[in-house]
């Protein structure tokens, strides 16, 4: 188990990792989330030894890691780059670790060919790196990461350099090699869809402070702040801020919305409401309450249709399924499926966690 | 802006081709009507790079003609063609403030000063760069860099053509959303003859009027980005648009029928002759239905990747995917239909023309 304590890095006064403590059992999945500059490099470098921390304490299976040297920590690392020897076979660039480590033919051949055979490269143990695709390329890079048997494996953003259906079949693939490997796997991204698709956990970064941390599709339907919300929602979450009346939410100039039964006790103050472009319709799916929302933009994709509105000045969008095109312009009435509101305090933490702790 | 066509193109980067397979351009014809918005989709190697250098010329074909409005372009210079050009990493003066960097394409081509304001002025405001306008562009996150070379893309209104080599690659998720949109309102507001070179799918089916889907160096459909969802015409549309893609299961039609081992499907239509070669159903996942009605399946996994479920299922032994909602509960005894508006059959890849029943 990897366990990170109160870990903080802090930079010529700037704080690029503040006060993170996550614990990552063995043969598990997670996927760090966050945009450019969140600190999900860093805070990679810091698992793996590559920095130490300016604060805090990392340790692997009960043990401080401080001072031990990286190449002494078991410790296999993929980028966004993919990274193999130009001028090696793909059979030797997998048996390059264990090369180094000097494990005997017999071993170096057994295992690269399971990690090819995990790695659908068997075909490919011949050739060198640059014959092969983008998407080999990297799974070449992956299986040395596998061969390894690195108790932790770091992947930072290793499928950004792909084409999308590569890396729609790689995602696919991904969870298997990890399951079978029993090692820990700590998966960078920026993409909410790539985090959901891998599931796993997921830490949501922001700003150097990790948001939260847990089951991925826990983190994502129940997100505890609004910063967490806004970091797991692709297309952007839809926001407004609400005061609550009585039994209504309300804006000056709009007609606001009625407060869901099972928040009726929250207490009346403003608040944050925050809702996903799949919970904006054209039709009542349930619980939906009405309003009408001006035209900006429609994006169609053959499958569905984004639909830019604006609603009081704030811009929202609408996940429809099929085709929709509208005027730019145009005057649309449209349900926010109530069930699904995500409702956060003055302070961005949600109601629903506030009234769980409580 | 110029209406561009492409005649009989074909290119091979080796100095003596000896067969099909070194040519990294097949065959292509096709024309870019003045003023359209178009995308140049497909994986990595498929062509489309090259292509796009064609209509630059940054490439001058091995075979073939390229004309802007007519006129002959084939062996005139980048220079001379009069076009802008986006590319993956942003190009700017980083000394220059955001106004100049905007302005100097305008000024180098001695547009008077009011003129240059005017343009720069709108796109601007257009990109929301307002606040940033007299900053100089160092210091800028990579993001904003990147909207500059849009906007310096974008500011001269006599371009024969705009180009765009994966702009929004190393945009974040979120920003994406928001210069996707702005580049399409330019588009309608400017007009221009717009090429914009992806492999994401979203990108290019919601840019673009007209998608064009490139494939081992050969143009495989051009349509709308409703005709590439609803009904490719290669598998390898059905399979590279849409996210899982198409379903694909080996079929033989009897009559009206189609055989999938023991069940049969009505046919939309009738063949106009005989069923040749190997012949396939496609079906999108979005198309198949779960419930308690139609043919057996047995489900061997879900993914509940948050606004969707993707339900990886057998039927008749063969592998089918199915996409469906949230809150969709699966049935004990799962059983699919096929849409039939949605049902496509393929004949050695290529899609089959129903006519309709008399």
């Amino acid at each position: 188990m990897l366990e990170l304590h109160d870990v903080s890095k802090i930079v010529s006064g700037r704080t690029h990792i503040g006060n993170v403590s996550l614990r990552l059992e063995p043969g598990s999945l997670n996927v760090l989330l966050g945009p450019t500059l969140a600190g999900k490099t860093t805070l990679m470098r810091l698992m793996a030894g590559l920095d130490q921390p300016t604060s805090g304490a990392v340790a692997m299976n009960g043990k401080d890691q401080a001072g031990v040297p990286v190449q002494k920590r078991s410790v296999a690392m993929v980028y966004q780059q993919f990274i193999n020897y130009p001028s090696m076979t793909v059979y030797e660039n997998i048996a390059s670790p264990l090369r180094v480590a000097g494990a005997d033919r017999a071993t170096v051949d057994r295992k690269v060919r399971a990690a090819a055979e995990l790695l659908r490269l068997t075909p490919y143990l011949d050739r060198l790196p640059l014959e092969l695709s983008g998407g080999q390329q990297q799974r070449t890079a992956l299986a040395r990461a596998v061969v390894k048997e690195a108790r932790l494996v770091l992947l930072d953003e290793p499928l950004a350099n792909l084409d999308y259906k590569l890396r729609e079949e790689m995602r696919a693939e991904l969870p298997r090699v990890f399951a079978e490997s029993g090692a820990i796997f700590v998966y960078a991204t920026t993409e909410p869809a790539e985090a959901l698709l891998l599931g796993g956990n997921t830490a949501t970064l922001s700003e150097g402070r990790v948001t939260q941390f847990g089951p991925t599709i826990e983190v994502f339907r129940n997100p505890v702040e609004l910063v967490t919300a806004k970091t797991f929602s692709d297309p952007p979450l839809n926001t407004i801020e609400l005061v609550k009346r009585g039994s209504r939410f309300v804006l000056e100039g709009t007609p606001g919305i009625p407060v869901p039964a099972r928040l009726a006790g929250i207490p009346d103050a403003p608040y944050t409401i925050g809702f996903r472009a799949h919970h904006l319709s054209l039709e009542d799916k349930g619980a939906g309450v009405p309003i009408e929302a001006r035209v900006v933009v429609t994006e169609v994709t053959g499958s569905e249709s984004f639909v830019h509105v604006d609603y009081a000045g704030r811009r929202w969008v609408m996940l429809e399924e099929g085709i929709h095109r509208f005027e730019l312009g145009e005057m649309l009435r449209l349900f926010i499926d109530t069930r699904h509101l995500l409702v956060f305090d003055a302070a961005g933490t949600s109601v629903f966690a506030v009234r769980m702790a409580a | 802006m110029a209406r561009i066509e492409l005649r009989k193109l074909r290119h091979a980067y080796a100095a003596r081709p000896a067969s099909e397979a070194d040519y990294a351009l097949r065959r292509v014809d096709h024309t870019f009507e003045d003023g359209g918005a178009y995308a140049l989709l497909g994986p990595s190697g498929c062509g489309k790079t090259t292509l796009l250098n064609i209509i630059s010329g940054l490439i001058r074909p091995s075979d073939g003609a390229i004309l802007f409005d007519g006129v002959d372009v084939t062996d005139l210079p980048t220079e001379a063609r009069n076009i802008a050009q986006v590319f993956q990493f942003p190009v700017v003066y980083d000394t220059m403030s955001v106004y100049d960097n905007l302005a100097f394409p305008l000024r180098n081509r001695g547009v008077p000063a009011e003129m240059v304001d005017r343009r720069v002025r709108e796109v601007v405001a257009m990109l929301g760069l307002e606040e940033r306008a007299a900053r100089r562009a160092q210091g800028l996150t990579s993001d904003e860099k990147q909207k500059i070379s849009l906007g310096r893309g974008l500011v001269r209104a006599d371009v024969n053509a705009i180009l765009f080599d994966e702009p929004l690659t190393v945009i974040d998720p979120h920003l994406k959303w928001a210069l996707r949109s702005q580049l399409k309102e330019m588009h309608r507001r400017l007009g221009h003859t717009m090429v914009y070179v992806t492999h994401d799918q979203t990108e290019a089916l919601t840019f673009a009027d007209t998608v064009v889907v490139m494939y081992e160096g050969e143009i495989v459909q051009i349509g709308t980005p409703e005709e590439l969802f609803e009904r490719p015409r290669h598998t390898f549309v059905g399979y590279f648009i849409g996210s899982p893609g198409m379903n694909l299961l080996p079929t033989v039609v009897e009559g009206t029928m189609a055989r999938l081992g023991s069940q049969a499907i009505g046919l939309p239509g009738r063949l106009k002759n005989p069923p040749a070669g190997r012949l396939e159903l496609g079906i999108r996942p979005e198309f198949v239905r779960l419930g308690r009605e139609g043919m057996p399946v047995k489900i061997d996994k879900v993914e509940d990747v948050g606004p969707k479920k993707i339900i990886r299922a057998s039927l008749e032994g063969q592998s089918i995917v199915v996409v469906v909602d949230e809150d969709l509960e699966v049935p004990a005894e799962p059983r699919v239909t096929f849409d039939p508006a949605h049902l496509n059959l393929y004949a050695d890849s290529w899609r089959v023309e129903l006519e309709a029943w008399p």
